[in-house]
């Protein structure tokens, strides 16, 4: 794969070049500018319809022989190999593998052997040849395919619509590509599930109320009950303030006000979160335990309230800032019909605009949601990590995301329950906030309806 | 000589509009505004300036005012867009405001119920009075000026709930009914007054969006009615709708008559003679002359509204 840009470099002068004699073979062919209403297209469209041609093939090819040039070299090489190397196991055999490859680019290797020297040089060389056949082919057929393009221009020939296409396809290729991320990766998180539910039965998982890898119990519902909690006394602290924030802002802050309001308030956005975390588990934590202990209750340290509420202060620029944007578009029509009969600012805001915005609203709020339930570092650093079944705020609880790190951070073989409840949580946290997410979309699109 | 003129003027109509043509393939450079160098044709402000205004003309005051403003003047920050308007409203009379785009019709009726104040950069000097009540004094509580003076808008704006809901809502905020039954009562008076209560009164529990423009804008019209206000405004209440919706309205706005005052503003001069007992013409932020609607437009005073009405511009 050495020399890839080089060879990326070197299609892109091809590529401009035929740009170049593209757009001048359809000026020609209707002799020059003044001839330039025959053509069917702009002149460089045809330009970019022979670049494209010259690339694009190219760089399939180019794409595809890479992904597969290294399984075959080895291929090759291993076939060549002595007869008791063949017959090792898999395990050895990729061992055996790597230090060839590590002979040949010159690094250290672990069992020195003649068959292994033979065979690095082997690959070397069988590398180098199928390097150079790369560099030529993808060479001559960008030429080619360049040239067969160049040739086709025409007045008549319907460039634009094709080039029009190709960019198509290109940006469908893009947006597909999000898309087969996202499936990945609910494909690896299930597979790993699914080894794990083979070692402990879903119904023990899904509806066991103890949680303790130490002990091999894997139920979940404390840590789906401790995250609930936290999430609710989050959404507690964050819809009120967030809301309230949002209304004044919109309906009630004059312009000057307003410009640097609302961009402060997006700050507490942009704070990274680990930073939240700090102050959950340094100043707000250790806060309540000693306002709780002056009114003589007893708290825990590490209390679903401390990091609640921190959750909360974070999500509020969420929910503000979406519900402004909700409250902005409900119509300046709605307003002027209010007052105009003689409604004051509240009745206005209260009897018309919210039950106009509700139900972007109830979107923002359920997209806050799914955020809180998602977040990780401020329970990781400020929740507990005993999983407990209790609704008291005051009690340490333990959340999804908290379980998660603890379970692929520590030094368990990862095959084990205690590693794999890792994806088992993440897959039922996935669905539970994906759930969260159509829902508020679909809401928020209905409300979409009405207003455009 | 006629002939010559009219061929002049001919062959350099034909000539704008190829310029035209081949501006409007140039998407992105704006199209002037074409200006045919005949004498008729001017634009407000040359107008204005030849006109030599001094100061408004015709019947100012009103026998019987129900609201009556004086020597006022608007500003949007540095724009100076009403200047020194005097003009009563008469009781249960008709007053229709014309006039070319720009003009301030609008302004000057939206201060009538301080719909300016949500303006923030906006500010009204002078006197306006409802029933020799300064309506800009500190005293003022707003909220009984706009239940006094109603207003209709230029797009119909039901809001988004029941149509019961939509005409319950004024009574409900000032607390003008006391029971259920009261304000069964005061949504089917309202309807009927605005002449909707025939076609909606098997579904006032749909949505008011769900009605037709024509429709919608007399239920703002019941809405507005259903506060039962001294005044109501009108700011091009038929401009939306197709002709026999606006027929309606206006005969709706002529029944309106015997129980409220009426001030509409509309850019439609045959409905300002239709409508309306009085009519004010105003020019730049001037009010240049106002009177009874038949003088208007059959023996206008000032040589402005006389251009306007036989239009020589707007």
């Amino acid at each position: 794969m050495s020399g890839t840009p080089l060879l990326l470099l070197i299609l892109l002068l091809i590529m401009s070049g035929l740009y170049y004699l593209g757009k001048k073979r359809a000026l020609a062919s209707v002799e020059g500018w003044s001839g330039i209403k025959h053509l069917h297209s702009l002149p460089s469209y045809y330009g970019f319809y022979a670049a494209l041609w010259a690339g694009l093939p190219a760089l399939l090819v180019l794409f595809i022989w890479n992904g597969f040039q290294d399984t075959i070299i080895m291929d090759l090489v291993v076939s060549g190999l002595p007869q008791e190397l063949r017959q090792l196991d898999d395990a050895r055999l990729s061992l055996v593998i790597n230090d060839i490859k590590n002979q040949a680019s010159g690094d250290v290797v672990s069992a020195d052997s003649e068959a292994v020297r033979a065979a690095a040089s082997h690959f070397s060389s069988l590398q180098a040849t199928v390097t150079a056949a790369k560099v030529v082919l993808i060479l001559l057929l960008a030429s080619a395919c360049g040239i067969f393009a160049w040739k086709a221009i025409s007045p008549d020939l319907r460039a634009r619509n094709r080039v029009e296409m190709i960019i198509k396809g290109l940006l469908i290729l893009c947006s597909s590509l999000a898309i087969f991320t996202t499936v990945g990766i609910v494909l690896s998180v299930l597979f790993e599930s699914v080894r794990f539910f083979q070692v402990i039965p879903v119904t023990e998982f899904l509806f066991g109320t103890h949680y303790n890898p130490g002990t091999q119990s894997f139920g979940a519902v404390p840590l789906f009950a401790g995250t609930l909690l936290i999430s609710v006394i989050a959404m507690l602290i964050a819809v009120p303030i967030g809301l309230l924030a949002a209304i004044y802002l919109s309906e009630y802050a004059g312009p000057n006000l307003r410009a640097y309001a609302k961009p402060v308030l997006e700050i507490l956005a942009g704070i990274p979160t680990v930073v939240y975390g700090f102050f959950a588990a340094l100043t707000v934590a250790p806060f309540v335990a000693e306002l709780g202990t002056s009114v003589g209750l007893t708290v825990s340290t590490e209390s679903a309230l401390a990091a609640g509420v921190v959750m909360g202060i974070m999500i509020i620029p969420f929910i503000s800032s979406l519900s402004d944007d909700v409250i902005n578009s409900v119509p300046q029509a709605m307003r002027d019909a209010s007052y105009g009969l003689g409604a004051t600012r509240s009745e206005t805001v209260t009897k018309v605009i919210l039950p106009a915005a509700l139900p972007g609203i109830v979107g923002s709020v359920l997209l806050a949601a799914s955020r809180a339930i998602g977040e990780t570092m401020i329970v990781v650093m400020a929740a507990g990590l005993a999983a407990k079944l209790t609704a008291n705020p005051l009690d340490t609880v333990t959340t999804v995301t908290v379980q998660i790190v603890t379970a692929l951070v520590g030094d368990n073989e990862f095959d084990s329950p205690k590693t794999l409840v890792a994806f088992a949580l993440g897959l039922v946290l996935f669905f539970v906030t994906l759930a969260l997410n159509v829902v508020a979309l679909h809401v928020v699109r209905k409300y979409r309806e009405q207003y455009d | 000589m006629l002939w010559q003129s009219c061929c002049a003027r001919n062959l350099n109509a034909v000539g704008k509009r190829q310029y035209r043509d081949i501006e409007d393939m140039n998407v992105n450079k704006p199209v002037e505004p074409t200006v045919l160098p005949v004498e008729e044709e001017m634009d407000q402000f040359a107008a204005f300036e030849k006109s030599g205004f001094t100061g408004t003309v015709g019947k100012v005051a009103s026998d019987d005012p129900c609201m009556s403003a004086k020597n006022v003047d608007v500003f949007y920050g540095e724009k100076h867009a009403i200047i020194d308007v005097s003009v009563d409203l008469g009781r249960n009379e008709v007053l229709s405001m014309i006039g070319p785009s720009g003009c301030g019709k609008s302004t000057f009726l939206r201060c009538l119920n301080r719909m300016n104040d949500t303006i923030d950069i906006c500010r009204v000097d002078g006197d306006i009075q409802l029933d020799d009540e300064d309506i800009y004094n500190k005293q003022m509580d707003v909220v009984l000026l706009r239940a006094c003076v109603g207003m209709v808008f230029q797009k119909p704006n039901p809001f988004p709930k029941s149509i019961y809901e939509n005409v319950a809502y004024g009574p409900r905020i000032h607390g003008l009914a006391a029971s259920k039954t009261d304000m069964d009562e005061i949504v089917e008076t309202s309807l009927r007054k605005a002449g909707l209560w025939g076609e909606v009164k098997d579904r006032l529990d749909t949505p008011g969006t769900g009605l037709s423009g024509g429709q919608q804008q007399r239920l703002c019209i019941a809405r507005a009615i259903a506060v039962s206000p001294e005044v109501i405004l009108m700011d091009e209440p038929c401009s939306a709708l197709d002709p026999i919706a606006t027929a309606k309205i206006e005969e709706l706005i002529d029944e309106l008559r015997e129980n409220y005052t009426i001030a509409i503003v509309t850019h439609s001069m045959q409905q300002a003679a239709r409508v309306s007992q009085r009519t004010a013409y105003f020019h730049l932020g001037y009010l240049v002359e106002v009177g009874e609607t038949d003088d208007i437009f059959t023996n206008p005073q000032h040589k402005l509204t006389e251009d306007y009405i036989t239009g020589r511009f707007g």
